[in-house]
Order: C-alpha cells, then sequence, then structure tokens
C-alpha cells in the first residue's frame, strides 16, 4: 500500500452529534494535513479518534502498513503504542513539572544522557533556551505554546496531531507564530493533521484541507482550492472566503502593501511582514458591485471587469468577476435588478484596502532547508 | 496514662493508615477512572462504615474471620491460631472500618486531575500505571495526605468494632478508647481524663494538618 494515512470512522454522541468522516493523507512527502470547520463540527473528535483517546463505533484507521483501527477486526491500538505527537488545545502542559521536566517526560526509554541531549536539542529548536528551570505557568501563552510543541515533537512522532495550536493566543502573537509554527512543520518533515477555524491558519499551514461542518466531510482539496471554488452554498457558508488568488508584492509604505495579481494590482493592508509571496483573500460580502459609470468613492480598490456568473445564495446572489483574476461577491438581488448585472455586463468592483488579507505562501517556505 | 494502650493504639492507626494508602489508592483510581455502570454499587459498599454502626461492623467481621467462616479457617490453617480477639483481627478490622476515610478523599483527588494532563501523558507513551506515578499521584498529594491522616484518625478513636473484633486483651486489642471506658467503669475519673485529652490533642492537630492543606496554607508546589 502507497504511504499514506487512511480514515474511515463513526462516532456518535447521542442527541448531540454523530461524526462520520473519511479521508486520505499522504505522508510521503510529508504533509499537513487541515481539518476545518466551525466549533461543533467534530475536528477535535476526529484527531482525538487519530490519537486514540476516542473509540469510534466503527471504524479504520490506517497508517502506512500499520492498522491503528479496525472495528470490524478487533483492532484497536492504544494511544501508546501510535508513536504520534498530540497537542490538545489548552496545551495541558503538565503543572508538577518544570520546562525541561515536560519535554523529558515521555523520554523514558533513553538513558539520562541522550534523554538530556535531547531535551537541548528541542529547546534550542524553538529557541527556549535558558527556560528549563521555569514552571509552566511562569511562561508567557507564546512560550507554553511552544513548550506544548516541544514536548509533542520530543519524541520524534511518526504523526502530529495539533488541535487549534494558536487560538489560545492573542492575536499578535497568533500571527507571528503562525509563521515559525509553518517554518517548524516543513523542517520537521512529520505529517501533521491540524485542527483549525481560522482559514488564515488553514492557507498558511495547509498542503490538503477537509472541510466539516455537523460531522460530516463537505469538501477536501488544497486550501486555495476550497476557499476559492466552494463545492457548495455549505461550503462557502463554513468558509467564508470566496476569492483567494496567488499574488506578490511589488511595493510596501505605511501598512499599506500593493501586490500585484497577474496584471492587476490592488491595494491591501499590511501591517506584519508576510514576505513577498502571498495569497490574497477577499470575503465576498467584503466587495462592492457598483455600474461602470459611478464616480470616486472611498475604497482603495476599483477594478472594472466582466459578470462571468451569477448564481443565488439563499437571501444573497453570488457574483463572479473577471477583473483580471477572478472575484466573487455577495450582493442583494434589488442591486442586481438595479445595476443590470447580467453574463457578460461591465460591472466595477470595488474593495477597500482593509478588506484584502494577505496569508504568507507555501512559495516562501519551501526554501527552508530541511 | 497507660502507655501500653497508647503505644498500641499509636501503631494500630498507622499500620491501618499505610495499609489503606496502599489498597485504597488502586481502589480510589479505578473509582475515579472507571466508566463502568454499575460503579456506584461499588461506591456504596466503600462508604457503608459511614453510616453502619461500629456494633454491626464488628459483628458481620467477626463472623467473617471467626472459625466457622473459610476466610477464618484459612486464616487458622495458615498462622496456627483463629484472628477474633488478636492485634492482627483488629487490625483486619480496622482497615474495613476506616476505608471511606482513605478511598474518598484519594478518589476526590483523583476526579480534580485533568482528564486532558492524563491522556496527553498516554499519547506521550507513557503507560497508564507509569502516569499514575508520574503525574496522578504528584498532582494528587492533598487528597492522598488527606485520606492516609483521617484513616489515621478515626482508627484512633475506634471503639465499637475494636470491643466486637479485639475484645480488651492487655498489650494485644486495647486501645486507647477501651482503656478510658475501662477507667471509668472503675470510677477513676483523673486517669480518663488524662487518656481523653491525649487523645482529643492527637485528634485536633491531625485535623489542623487536614484544613491546613486543603486551604493551602502552605503547598507542595506553586498552584497556577
Amino acid at each position: 500500500m502507497a504511504s499514506e494515512m487512511m480514515v474511515d470512522i463513526s462516532k456518535s454522541f447521542p442527541g448531540r452529534l454523530t461524526v462520520n468522516v473519511s479521508f486520505q493523507m499522504p505522508l510521503e512527502p510529508p504533509t499537513v494535513q487541515i481539518l476545518f470547520g466551525p466549533s461543533g463540527a467534530g475536528k477535535t473528535t476526529v484527531l482525538r479518534c487519530l490519537a486514540g483517546l476516542e473509540q469510534p463505533e466503527r471504524g479504520l484507521i490506517k497508517f502506512q502498513e500499520t492498522t491503528w483501527l479496525d472495528t470490524e477486526a478487533g483492532v484497536r491500538w492504544s494511544p501508546q503504542h501510535r508513536a504520534l505527537g498530540y497537542m490538545p488545545q489548552d496545551y495541558a502542559l503538565f503543572p508538577t513539572y518544570s520546562v525541561a521536566g515536560n519535554i523529558a517526560y515521555g523520554l523514558g526509554a533513553l538513558t539520562s544522557d541522550e534523554r538530556r541531549r535531547r531535551v537541548a536539542e528541542v529547546l534550542a529548536l524553538l529557541q527556549m533556551q535558558g527556560t528549563e528551570e521555569f514552571r509552566p505557568a511562569q511562561l508567557s501563552g507564546g512560550q507554553q505554546q511552544r513548550l506544548a510543541l516541544a514536548r509533542t515533537i520530543a519524541r520524534h512522532p511518526r504523526l502530529l496531531l495539533l488541535d487549534e495550536p494558536l487560538s489560545a493566543l492573542d492575536a499578535p502573537t497568533r500571527a507571528s507564530l503562525r509563521g515559525e509554527l509553518r517554518d517548524l512543520l516543513k523542517r520537521l518533515r512529520i505529517p501533521s493533521v491540524v485542527v483549525t477555524h481560522d482559514w488564515a491558519e488553514a492557507l498558511a499551514l495547509g498542503d490538503q484541507m477537509v472541510v466539516m461542518d455537523r460531522g460530516l466531510v463537505l469538501q477536501i482539496g488544497s486550501p486555495q482550492e476550497v476557499f476559492s471554488r466552494p463545492k457548495n452554498a455549505d461550503v462557502a457558508r463554513v468558509v467564508g472566503v470566496e476569492t483567494v488568488v496567488q499574488g506578490r508584492i511589488v511595493e510596501s509604505a505605511k501598512d499599506l502593501a500593493v501586490v500585484a495579481i497577474d496584471g492587476t494590482r490592488l491595494i491591501a493592508l499590511a501591517t506584519e511582514d508576510v514576505g513577498r509571496d502571498v495569497f490574497v483573500c477577499i470575503r465576498a460580502e467584503d466587495v462592492v458591485l457598483e455600474s461602470a459609470e459611478a464616480g470616486a468613492i472611498s475604497a482603495r480598490n476599483r477594478l472594472t471587469g466582466t459578470v462571468m456568473e451569477i448564481s443565488p445564495m439563499g437571501a444573497l446572489v453570488r457574483v463572479r468577476v473577471d477583473c483580471g483574476f477572478h472575484l466573487s461577491a455577495l450582493v442583494t438581488r434589488v442591486a442586481i435588478e438595479e445595476l443590470g448585472l447580467a453574463p457578460g455586463a461591465s460591472v466595477v468592483a470595488a474593495v477597500k484596502a482593509g478588506a484584502v488579507h494577505l496569508v504568507p505562501r507555501q512559495g516562501t517556505r519551501a526554501s527552508v532547508t530541511a | 496514662m497507660n502507655w501500653t494502650a497508647i503505644a498500641l493504639t499509636l501503631k494500630l492507626a498507622t499500620l491501618t493508615a499505610l495499609i489503606l494508602v496502599v489498597v485504597g489508592l488502586p481502589l480510589a483510581y479505578w473509582l475515579s477512572f472507571s466508566r463502568w455502570r454499575w460503579k456506584f454499587l461499588v461506591e456504596s459498599v466503600v462508604a457503608l462504615p459511614l453510616v453502619l454502626p461500629p456494633t454491626v461492623l464488628g459483628f458481620y467481621i467477626l463472623v467473617a474471620i471467626g472459625p466457622h467462616s473459610p476466610l477464618g479457617r484459612f486464616y487458622t490453617s495458615l498462622v496456627g491460631h483463629p484472628l477474633p480477639f488478636t492485634f492482627e483481627g483488629l487490625l483486619f478490622a480496622s482497615i474495613l472500618y476506616s476505608l471511606p476515610f482513605a478511598v474518598q478523599p484519594f478518589a476526590t483527588a483523583f476526579d480534580q486531575v485533568d482528564r486532558r494532563l492524563v491522556e496527553t501523558s498516554w499519547t506521550l507513551g507513557v503507560s497508564r500505571v507509569k502516569t499514575f506515578f508520574k503525574l496522578i499521584i504528584p498532582l494528587s498529594v492533598a487528597g492522598v495526605v488527606t485520606g492516609f491522616v483521617l484513616s489515621f484518625a478515626h482508627t484512633l478513636g475506634e471503639f465499637g468494632v475494636v470491643l466486637m473484633v479485639g475484645g480488651n486483651i492487655e498489650g494485644e486489642t486495647r486501645t486507647v478508647s477501651i482503656d478510658i471506658y475501662d477507667e471509668v467503669q472503675a470510677l477513676n475519673y483523673a486517669g480518663a481524663a488524662k487518656t481523653a485529652l491525649f487523645l482529643l490533642a492527637i485528634s485536633y492537630c491531625v485535623l489542623l494538618a487536614v484544613y491546613a492543606m486543603n486551604r493551602k496554607v502552605w503547598a507542595p508546589w506553586p498552584q497556577k
């Protein structure tokens, strides 16, 4: 069998939710698989089933040639035997151990010399030297997150399971650690499953993404593909962003950046360093459509384009506009009539700079050496 | 004061508390972690000594370990003399009588251990037994000490069970509370008062220790 992980499980919580999930994940080269969805979608349950902490009523989990779980054959590997790294949402650091003690906790099989060396190695990898003797409670949120990662990777796990790895942090720390985590995952070359409900995190970290809602898989694909081409209205509602295109920053000054998408240029807010290659993300509800003759408005970006497709989305209508790249807009039915929009019609799409989100792109991280 | 009785009582209480740590910790772990639906049956049995009159408990223990029961016959064949009215018999009865005073604080402490910490330990490859000693016990120190101290204090003062199972044999089963009873029967109030005060002082100090610890007046390590 190919080097991949096969997951096909179902687990029900009577009266609340039935999780019914099936996906495959390539392990070579190591990929980062995102489980994406709103809270209550069952993402954490899937992760816990992979860790062996939750028992599905029915299911099969195969990691390469090893069967971790096969309910029909009665195979069920304990969490201890799966040799994986699991990081729960609030880190679960051991309060009775120091930083070094937390990292060494799972290294009982090593001699004390090897253990000391490995702890030092991992501390250096996460730039935490000097904190060895601290207690977890004495660390900042960002350091706690790093410690949890350090403890998780210390045993050279075959698979990393990260549950909302950044959600416990405040927004500025989250943004800076997102880049760090992305580089680390690439450098470690350990296949990872990351649970998140944050689309920026999904785009920045993920190679492949499984969109979940109410216990079911809605769509599987690369994050960019899923965000920009949601399969149906349900996925669109869950993922929220509809325009995701690759761009390159050509100019930046005073918190504003000019980003080039093929021939089109957009102005975006850029308060943090995101590198040169970016994903440009625009939520469909942030796009304003106006007739081609309108005068100057406050929006920084005015793009002339042609309507490609108009599709109803519940109370609103999704309009796809070709303005050098494909841009989705959500407008009311009344607006469609007033503007006389139809496929082929000419239209101006306006987007405020603050609604153009830039997320660092995989191109920058491929350059990090292993 | 009857120093023989005091020494005997302290020995009985210490041994009872120590054995209850060994027996009670696994039992409390099971009570705290098991998801068995009939678990409450066992919980009720463990708690029985809290509500049962000591004479009733003592009566059943006496019958259970007496020469006519299988347990009693087995013990006699092993040691050569029957279990009732010996120190060992008294010890056995004390352990049952103080069981809830050890197991309940242990189980409460285990209940308060964050399950995510325990699960994380498992995913780090650490077995359930090792997780118990490396993680759960250090997090439950206060509860373990409370259980030890409470079962010690409870054994110090037991009367009904001792009378039923141990009798009143000087140096073998005559504990402090029996001694006080004897002194009062003999109208030696001064002797009874001294011994009683001694018992009161010990009990009070022991409870001071328990409450101080649970209020975290001092803690083995900084709490979060």
